[in-house]
């Protein structure tokens, strides 16, 4: 897709509108996420009950693609369980890298609309942030469940 | 139309508004047919072989010290050092004369607008020898005022290293002044001259540095050669600065005695073709001439600031005068991050850079995370200044509002 058409289709919307650019009132984990080189810092909230994330939230600047990339992410990974998570993260990095299968695309719904970032290697960075950082966040959960 | 277009085989043709001038410059004909001629005539090891070709290369290779040594104005080729690039010119002179020369409580005096080439090898002499890193803030306007660097510049200061002109900002230094306060208090100074050679006439004898660093790239030369200027007396006290090949006189199994200056600072093999088209890029330069450099600068940046200043919601740093930008015109769009700034510009055919700028410590002073550089050269037109400002006018309807 033409980029100035993926930013008026759809990541102008979620930049400008997002649905859960808010803080969470009684989150589960807190982790911050930043790309120095380009100033983008988010701020990643997930709340999960029995191994369910429940509710996700975000807050920060940076740029669009960003900004957008964090609020689908979470449009998809409320009500789903860490592994389910973080197998669709495994599926963005590999629909980044331009290795991922029709499947994995389809089940990435609107955030597989950041495919053709893949082509920009200064905006990638960008378009994974969100996810990095929250498969950053179950990790530690789960690291912290085997510990205790 | 431009007349220096058609030297320029990428331009030809292109519609392409290239705007990232000081990132680096497009390389004329002239430079590309002066290396061939280089390459299909005396390619051979400088300096080594005792045969025809290997004499020609080093001719070539010394005849392009001159013209450097010329072109800002050294008294003596053997003061012309070829590097890589600028970066590694101030590495060269931080590790061979900082190293060397500092101690514990010995301050280096740097300012806020310096690019990373010119702030990180600074930390690491502190690092190393205990000295203390000193910062001078200019205005907001990037101007750097006599009282700031009067009450900086101390009898404990012993390098001043500071940019000719800011990559950022497009501002020019009080290069003069700085090197004779520095002398005054028994200080060196040291120019970062990578955005001022490719743009105005430099003379490091009238300027008075002590070292004057700057890159090829982005003044028509290829990338990989690089020029770092040094006062005689102090080159020659120096250590080197790599070792191996070509910079020895005599080697036994435990010891060494260097070659004189130059060679002893171009350790290894180097990079005579690079050399040779550095020396047509500043031939050329030369023939275009500073003025009309400058002249053709001056007007376009004087319209593209005009057009920017019509656009609401634009933010441009540094002066307000056009004559003090040196074709650098570094912006905001309220609302818009600089890497989606450029990403659809890049969808209008318009290169330009956006990020830090390797000037973290500049962005934070004007309190910002990132910004968006245009950056001009005398191969630019007023058509493309207009199209780049119209295209500007856009974006913010482009990012949807
Ligand atoms: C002011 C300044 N100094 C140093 C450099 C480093 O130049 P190079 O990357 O060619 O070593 C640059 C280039 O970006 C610059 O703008």
């Amino acid at each position: 897709m033409d980029i100035k058409a993926l930013y008026r289709d759809i990541v102008n919307e979620h930049n400008l509108h997002p649905s859960h650019k808010r803080d969470l009132a009684s989150p589960t984990i807190v982790l911050q996420g930043v790309n120095p080189s380009c100033g983008d810092d988010i701020n990643l909230q997930l709340e999960v009950k029995d191994g369910i994330i429940i509710d996700a939230a975000f807050n920060g600047s940076g740029c669009a693609v960003s900004q957008a990339s964090a609020d689908m992410m979470i449009d998809l990974i409320i009500g789903k369980s860490k592994e389910e998570a973080l197998r669709l993260s495994e599926s963005f990095m590999k629909m980044i890298r331009g290795t991922a299968a029709e499947e994995e695309k389809e089940e990435l719904e609107e955030a597989a609309s950041l495919e053709d970032v893949a082509h920009m290697p200064a905006r990638v960075k960008c378009a994974v942030l969100g996810w990095r950082t929250m498969k950053e966040c179950i990790d530690k959960l789960q690291s912290g469940i085997s510990q205790g | 139309m431009n007349r220096y277009r058609k030297d320029f085989p990428i331009l030809v043709g292109s519609d392409v508004i290239y705007f990232d001038n000081a990132a680096t410059t497009q390389r004329p004909v002239q430079v590309m047919e002066a290396m061939r001629r280089f390459n299909d005539t005396c390619n051979a090891n400088p300096m080594r072989g005792l045969y025809g070709w290997s004499i020609a290369a080093t001719d070539a290779y010394e005849a392009a010290r001159h013209t450097a040594a010329a072109f800002i104005g050294a008294e003596d080729d053997r003061e012309i050092i070829f590097t890589r690039n600028a970066t590694e010119s101030l590495n060269l002179a931080a590790y061979t004369y900082g190293l060397d020369r500092l101690k514990e409580n010995d301050e280096i005096v740097i300012s806020v607008m310096e690019h990373h080439s010119n702030i990180l090898p600074w930390q690491m002499v502190c690092r190393r020898t205990g000295a203390k890193l000193v910062y001078l803030e200019p205005d907001r306007e990037g101007c750097l005022k006599e009282e700031e660097y009067r009450s900086k510049i101390t009898d404990r200061t012993k390098i001043v290293s500071i940019g000719h002109v800011s990559n950022v900002m497009g501002v020019t230094n009080p290069v003069k002044e700085l090197a004779a306060l520095a002398h005054e208090k028994g200080a060196v100074l040291i120019a970062d001259g990578a955005q001022a050679a490719p743009h105005m006439p430099v003379d490091v004898t009238k300027l008075g540095v002590d070292f004057y660093a700057f890159s090829g790239h982005k003044l028509l030369g290829p990338m990989g050669i690089g020029v770092l200027y040094g006062r005689k007396d102090l080159l020659e006290e120096m250590p080197p600065f790599l070792s191996g090949g070509e910079m020895i006189e005599y080697v036994d199994r435990q010891s060494a005695t260097y070659a004189e200056i130059p060679h002893k600072f171009e350790a290894g093999t180097v990079n005579a073709q690079g050399a040779v088209g550095l020396k047509a890029a500043m031939e050329y330069l030369k023939d275009v001439g500073f003025d009309t450099v400058m002249e053709t600068e001056r007007k376009l940046t004087a319209l593209l600031m005009e057009g920017l200043a019509s656009l609401p919601f634009v933010t441009v740093y540094g002066s307000s005068d056009p004559e003090k930008h040196c074709g650098i015109v570094t912006f905001n769009i309220e609302g818009c991050h600089p890497h989606d700034v450029a990403s659809v510009l890049d969808t209008e055919r318009i290169a330009v850079r956006a990020g830090h700028h390797c000037a973290q410590p500049l962005m934070r002073f004007l309190d910002i995370h990132a910004a968006v550089r245009a950056s001009l050269y005398f191969y630019n037109t007023e058509e493309e200044v207009e199209r780049f400002v119209d295209a500007v006018g856009k974006v913010r309807k482009w990012l949807g509002y």
